[in-house]
């Protein structure tokens, strides 16, 4: 379980995360919504000690994230951005060996390449593990980026914005990935998420944050309530139900 | 051709390049001459291994491939260190100051200075290290503009001996000069080592590299000072050379092609040892020290830089 308490992130004046807590449960995908600049991708990134926090706890199975060794904690949590530019010849197999870094330290097993092949299995890259990454399209590097990931072999991934710049298909599929590493191997995802929709459908729980606050939080139906989303993004919408999955239509 | 060859072709290239320089042309006092080429060849060695090291290593840590160390301002501060040495003592005095001692405080000073930037700048959290190397470059020009100042002041005879520094030369190596720089390179490496294996995810970029668990902070700022005192001490022995960091770096990610640092960093000190090695033989052969080292270096190094411009914009 990851438990935030009471944290801040400040830039100067303006508090971007504040007094937040929140609790993740385990062996769920919980998505973390909210309109832009409400702190979602700060959040993500304190949890995964990429950004330092100003003030509270983050804890991971009851570990305090800043004291725990980055190695150790290398093996337990994953993250990925949303910006992943590369500007280095390496091929998709390479980029996936490198999620096997925190247990080899870069000489790889045959153990360790055992995962890497099962991961490029996972997110079907087997005919291109070969090409290089500045060749790919945007949904093949994004694959390529989730399957190091895989391999990384966490207990706990967290994915900023992991749709961003997809198009329907590539995202339908990468959330169904990240419902099987929940469902087939008991992860725990945790992605920000920008289309209300793909959360409704995938995810088990919601966070809803706004201004650097949690505005709301809960389950799929507690969240896709018409009243709840009006006030987080202040427009008008409707929730309709369609095969069973609670659809929000906000367009007009 | 697989890396592993072209590595076996580079060090063959190096090898023989060092055997002309050493046994060509020796004539009758070959046990006057083979022990001052020797040394040379030692010293050119080490620099250009410790160039090319530093920059690549330097490179890996910003992910830019265009920059070279000398945008921390370290051979500037050289530069000024001997200016005032001049300034203070004179030449008459300087040529008596033990060379040792002078290389000494070159080294210490370079060093002291990059130490207090980086702590300064460590000291804030969340500085990128783009603000060092803007830093780095104000005080650099700082450094270049005092320099200039002092060497207007003083006597043109003076100003002589501080031109002769201005450009690395491999024509006056001190043997006792070299032993200090030996060990002084030679516990840099080894503390280095431990730090060998977090290259190649560095490259990956920051965000990526704490993912997989580097200690980032820590990691950047060692492998800043190892840089650091690579560049001073290369820079103390001959003079300000770090254009060839560049240059070379650039050769070996063309020819190998790959993001293995274990690659990059053997290429590339072998092309730097061969770009020395044989420019230093143009120079004494076929210009007969009608010019300098460095401006071989800087004039082939500077087109190359200019092709790479050109080039860059469609990545490799």
């Amino acid at each position: 379980m990851v438990e935030v308490k009471n944290v801040s992130k400040r830039y100067g004046n303006k508090a971007v995360i504040d007094q937040v807590s929140v609790s993740i449960p385990k062996g769920k995908i919980t998505s973390f919504i909210g309109p832009n600049g409400a702190g979602k991708s700060t959040l993500l990134s304190m949890i995964s000690r990429l950004i330092a926090k100003d003030d509270g706890e983050i804890l991971i199975d009851g570990e305090h994230v800043n004291q725990a060794k980055s190695k150790e904690l290398a093996k337990k949590v994953a993250i990925l951005k949303q910006s992943n530019h590369l500007n280095l010849r390496l091929t998709i197999r390479e980029l996936v060996s490198f999620g096997r870094f925190p247990y080899s330290q870069g000489k790889l097993s045959r153990e360790d390449w055992k995962h890497v092949d099962e991961a490029i299995r996972y997110m079907e890259l087997g005919d291109i593990q070969n090409k290089y990454i500045d060749q790919l399209s945007g949904g093949q590097r994004q694959r390529a980026f989730i399957a190091m990931v895989i391999a990384q072999d966490t207990e706990y991934v967290l994915l900023d914005e992991p749709l961003n710049n997809l198009d329907m298909k590539h995202s339908v599929q990468i959330m169904k990935v990240l419902r099987r590493l929940v469902n087939e191997l008991g992860k725990t995802v945790v992605i920000v998420i920008h289309d209300i929709n793909f959360a409704s459908c995938y995810s088990d729980y919601i966070v809803a944050l706004k201004d650097g606050k949690v505005a709301k939080e809960g389950t799929v139906d507690e969240m896709m309530e018409c009243q709840v989303l009006k006030e987080i993004y202040e427009i008008d919408m409707k929730i309709e139900t369609v095969n069973n999955e609670k659809i929000c239509v906000y367009f007009k | 051709m697989s890396n592993g060859k072209k590595l076996i072709l580079l060090s063959a290239m190096a090898v023989l390049l060092i055997l002309v320089f050493l046994f060509t042309g020796l004539g009758n006092n070959w046990d006057y001459a083979l022990p001052r080429r020797g040394m040379k060849i030692f010293a050119i060695v080490l620099t250009g291994a410790a160039i090319a090291f530093s920059t690549l290593v330097f490179q890996t840590i910003t992910n830019n491939r265009i920059l070279t160390p000398s945008i921390l301002g370290l051979d500037s501060l050289y530069m000024l260190i001997q200016t005032v040495l001049i300034f203070v003592f004179g030449s008459a005095n300087l040529t008596l100051m033990n060379k040792q001692l002078n290389f000494v405080i070159s080294v210490i000073l370079m060093v002291v200075f990059a130490g207090i930037l980086y702590k300064i700048l460590f000291k804030r959290e969340g500085e990128n290290i783009y603000f060092l190397l803007l830093v780095g470059l104000i005080f650099g020009t700082f450094f270049q503009s005092f320099t200039s100042f002092m060497q207007v002041l003083i006597d043109p005879n003076e100003f002589q001996i501080i031109q002769d520094r201005m450009f690395a030369s491999f024509n006056n190596v001190q043997t006792d000069v070299l032993t200090i720089a030996v060990i002084v390179l030679a516990f840099t490496s080894l503390y280095f080592i431990r730090f060998m294996k977090y290259l190649d995810v560095l490259s990956l970029g920051k965000e990526q590299a704490i993912n997989l668990g580097v200690d980032y902070d820590y990691t950047v700022k060692r492998l800043l000072i190892v840089v650091a005192v690579l560049i001073s001490v290369s820079t103390a022995l001959v003079g300000p050379i770090t254009f060839l960091g560049l240059l070379v770096v650039n050769v070996a990610y063309e020819m190998f092609r790959t993001f293995k640092h274990s690659y990059l960093l053997a290429g590339s000190i072998l092309i730097s040892i061969i770009a020395l090695v044989g420019g230093q033989l143009i120079v004494e052969r076929v210009f007969t020290f009608s010019t300098t080292l460095s401006v071989i270096i800087n004039f082939v190094g500077g087109i190359y830089f200019i092709y790479l411009l050109l080039k860059e914009n469609k990545k490799w």
